[in-house]
């Protein structure tokens, strides 16, 4: 890992904290009180702070996973330059595809 | 009737295997005191080194069952386990034979690393005071007394998982000149240690300041290296 990739690594973590305390809290505090599923999309769907929430939130956790996985499989498969960075690459799309998908299906 | 120690030691290079000998237990003796009565009693060609004996040279370490240890201070009470010991060529180095190993790549590592004094001036200049109480000396002296015995290289995770990283030592020492004010090479340093197989990879799993034998802490020097890499890329 170069410094680059390093600082993009603790960035998307320390965007990630205060995102997942309040994704985790939210979670906690909508089926505390009994919503339904329905319930909680009729106050998602259409809303641009969630939107952006969640958008941010999937960023965030792709950039920083695939940093992570081009790590382990550097060390643990002995993958290096161009195949090492292609993989990562496409396990950041796969990951903002699935993520992005998500969201769309809660805020559209 | 003499107390005996059980004692395996790795015999032959990389395809070698373990040879066990009996050894006489004395009171406060040391594991390099084990290895060499067995050259001296039991088998003249075992290959190992040393040289102080006394904790300053650094070449003595090797695994003693099966973790990083400067032999020559290394009781070997402090170290048996079940009445056994044993003994094998530091890990994450090629073996040459027996007790040896190849330590240029460790010694490589430091070149790359930058790892070398960048004079700021020359013969003919006034020497400089150095204040030993300044922040930058300070973290300086703290990283200073590694006597490259290659501990903290064998204790390595990502050492054993990326043949690329510069591992602590060399890292160590990079740190230690960063914080020098007589050095002049600061900027190819960073550049040294902030690229592929540099301080970055380093995962902080904390092996090389458990078992560094002078109780630094690379993990300490390595995690400055990283600040100071991205203040200068900032």
């Amino acid at each position: 890992m170069n410094a680059r990739l390093y600082y993009w690594q603790r960035m998307t973590a320390g965007l990630m904290v205060p995102l997942i305390a309040v994704h985790l809290v939210t979670m906690i505090y909508a089926i505390g009180n009994g919503l339904s599923a329905a319930e909680i999309l009729g106050r998602t769907q259409g809303s641009l702070i969630w939107g952006l929430f969640y958008g941010g939130f999937v960023v965030a956790a792709s950039v920083h996973a695939a940093i992570g996985v081009r790590t382990v499989i550097g060390e643990w498969f002995g993958l290096r330059g161009k195949v090492q960075n292609a993989f990562a690459v496409i396990f950041c799309v796969v990951l903002l595809g699935l993520g992005g998908r998500a969201v769309v299906a809660v805020v559209m | 009737m003499t107390k005996t120690l059980q004692v395996s030691i790795w015999r032959g290079g990389a395809d070698g295997d373990y040879q066990s000998f009996e050894v006489p237990a004395k009171a406060n003796q040391t594991v390099l005191d084990v290895v060499t009565w067995v050259q001296r009693h039991a088998d003249a060609t075992l290959a190992y080194r040393f040289a102080c004996r006394v904790g300053m040279c650094g070449s003595c370490a090797m695994m003693v069952n099966g973790e990083p240890r400067w032999t020559c201070r290394s009781h070997v009470s402090s170290v048996i386990r079940d009445g056994e010991l044993k003994l094998a060529p530091l890990a994450n180095l090629p073996v040459i034979r027996d007790l040896t190993v190849d330590m240029t790549t460790f010694f490589d590592k430091w070149q790359r690393a930058e790892a070398r004094f960048h004079p700021s001036k020359t013969r003919h200049d006034e020497v400089p005071a150095i204040k030993p109480d300044t922040p930058a000396r300070k973290m300086a002296d703290a990283a200073v007394e590694c006597i490259n015995c290659g501990v903290c290289y064998a204790a390595c995770d990502t050492v054993r998982w990326n043949g690329d990283y510069l591992g602590p030592a060399a890292l160590n020492r990079a740190w230690t000149l960063v914080n020098d004010e007589r050095d002049a090479g600061a900027k190819q340093r960073l550049a040294a240690v902030s690229g592929t197989g540099g301080c970055y990879n380093c995962h902080s799993h904390q092996s090389c300041q458990v078992f560094c034998p002078k109780a630094l802490n690379p993990t300490r020097s390595i995690a400055g290296l990283k600040r100071a890499g991205l203040a200068a890329k900032s």
